[in-house]
């Protein structure tokens, strides 16, 4: 499956929730497919963008929080799950698009290529709900019911290590910023 | 163990008084009794991280979401979270409250702690990130209010450094 169409398909489910993606392929194809002030795209500290899902989906128990990350990053921050798994907001729903590389630097190819199971560490972390999809259609409905569950999910979604020929935004991060957090000030009241 | 009660109250209310309401901490000695503190608090939301950096994470979600957070971790453990300081919290101008127990400085009789004492104020001078330390009891509540307000103000990171004299009696 390409990233691109898993998340066209998720497309409709993301547009007016609270969504936090991680940096390079994941960023520009979400941007591409139209932004939104609830939107915002963490363009460096690799890692942390579920850690940042998580502060959120903490301080508004009443959104829905939606982190897009990938096998790079998690990899970076293995503990983030144990650490979800540990306070299990019902409102944190993280999607991990597994293309077994790190793409937007080289292609060069991540632990899971060689076996590492992200679904597998997510269960053995204690993350209550952890499905895997691999088609643009089961990721739609995987997404579909994960929401619907109020219950902290993970979902790995294997894709291509196919990105997008630029990762051009014209966002400036500081613009993406304030727009998000003005966004959250909005639903919070 | 004689890590201050008595300190770590006047810290723990003070953090209450900034209306802090998500603490992100790892476990270290001196912090003991704020974590303890924190967790019976049922206004508090605590965060018990795997690493330091997780926390910067947590308190930039909580900021853009409006709500006030503070992160209590060793000096090591800010050693271990510079790289997220850098690329999210300076980046996007994310104010942190940072309360850093200095450890390895005057008076550490641990030696795995010294190396981390000797580089602590000259990293956080590198990152041009205002230090505070607290040593008095009398300045706990101004001087975290006053580092909270700068940290808003600017949109930048803050550093407390709880030192030996205000948490650990001899």
């Amino acid at each position: 499956m390409l990233r691109a169409d898993a998340l066209q398909a998720i497309y409709p489910e993301l547009q007016d929730r609270i969504v936090v993606t991680i940096m390079g392929a994941v960023a520009a194809e979400l941007y591409m497919l139209g932004h939104r002030h609830n939107f915002f795209y963490l363009e460096h500290a690799m890692g942390l963008a579920s850690s940042m899902g998580l502060g959120i989906a903490l301080s508004l128990p009443e959104q829905k929080v939606i982190v897009l990350d990938g096998d790079g990053s998690l990899l970076m921050n293995l503990g983030t799950l144990s650490t979800m798994a540990r306070y299990k907001p019902g409102n944190l729903l993280h999607i991990v698009f597994d293309n077994e590389s790190l793409l937007s630097v080289g292609g060069f190819p991540t632990a899971t290529s060689t076996g590492a199971d992200l679904a597998g560490i997510a269960r053995a972390s204690g993350v209550p709900q952890v499905m895997e999809a691999n088609t643009p259609e089961s990721l739609k409905d995987a997404v579909t019911q994960a929401l619907a569950s109020n219950t902290l999910t993970t979902i790995v979604s294997k894709v291509e290590a196919i990105g997008p020929k630029s990762f051009h935004m014209d966002l400036p991060l500081l613009e993406n910023r304030f727009q998000f957090k003005r966004y959250l000030e909005k639903v919070r009241k | 163990m004689p890590v201050s009660v008595h300190s770590s109250k006047l810290i723990y209310d003070a953090l209450k008084a900034c209306d802090v309401r998500i603490i992100s901490a790892l476990p270290e000695t001196w912090l003991v009794h704020l974590i303890r503190m924190a967790d019976e608090d049922p206004e508090m939301t605590l965060v018990r991280l795997a690493k330091e950096e997780e926390g910067v994470g947590i308190s930039a979600g909580a900021h853009l979401a409006g709500v006030n957070s503070a992160m209590l971790m060793q000096n090591h453990g800010f050693l271990a979270a510079i790289n997220p300081i850098v690329s999210l919290a300076l980046l996007y101008k994310i104010p942190l409250l940072m309360l850093i127990s200095y450890r390895g400085h005057m008076g550490e009789k641990d030696p795995w702690q010294t190396q981390g004492g000797l580089v602590t104020e000259p990293v956080l001078r590198a990152l041009n990130i205002p230090i505070w330390h607290l040593n008095n009891r009398s300045d706990i509540d101004r001087r975290l209010k006053d580092a909270q307000t700068l940290a808003h103000a600017s949109l930048h990171p803050v550093a407390v450094l709880l030192s030996r004299e205000l948490m650990w009696e001899d």
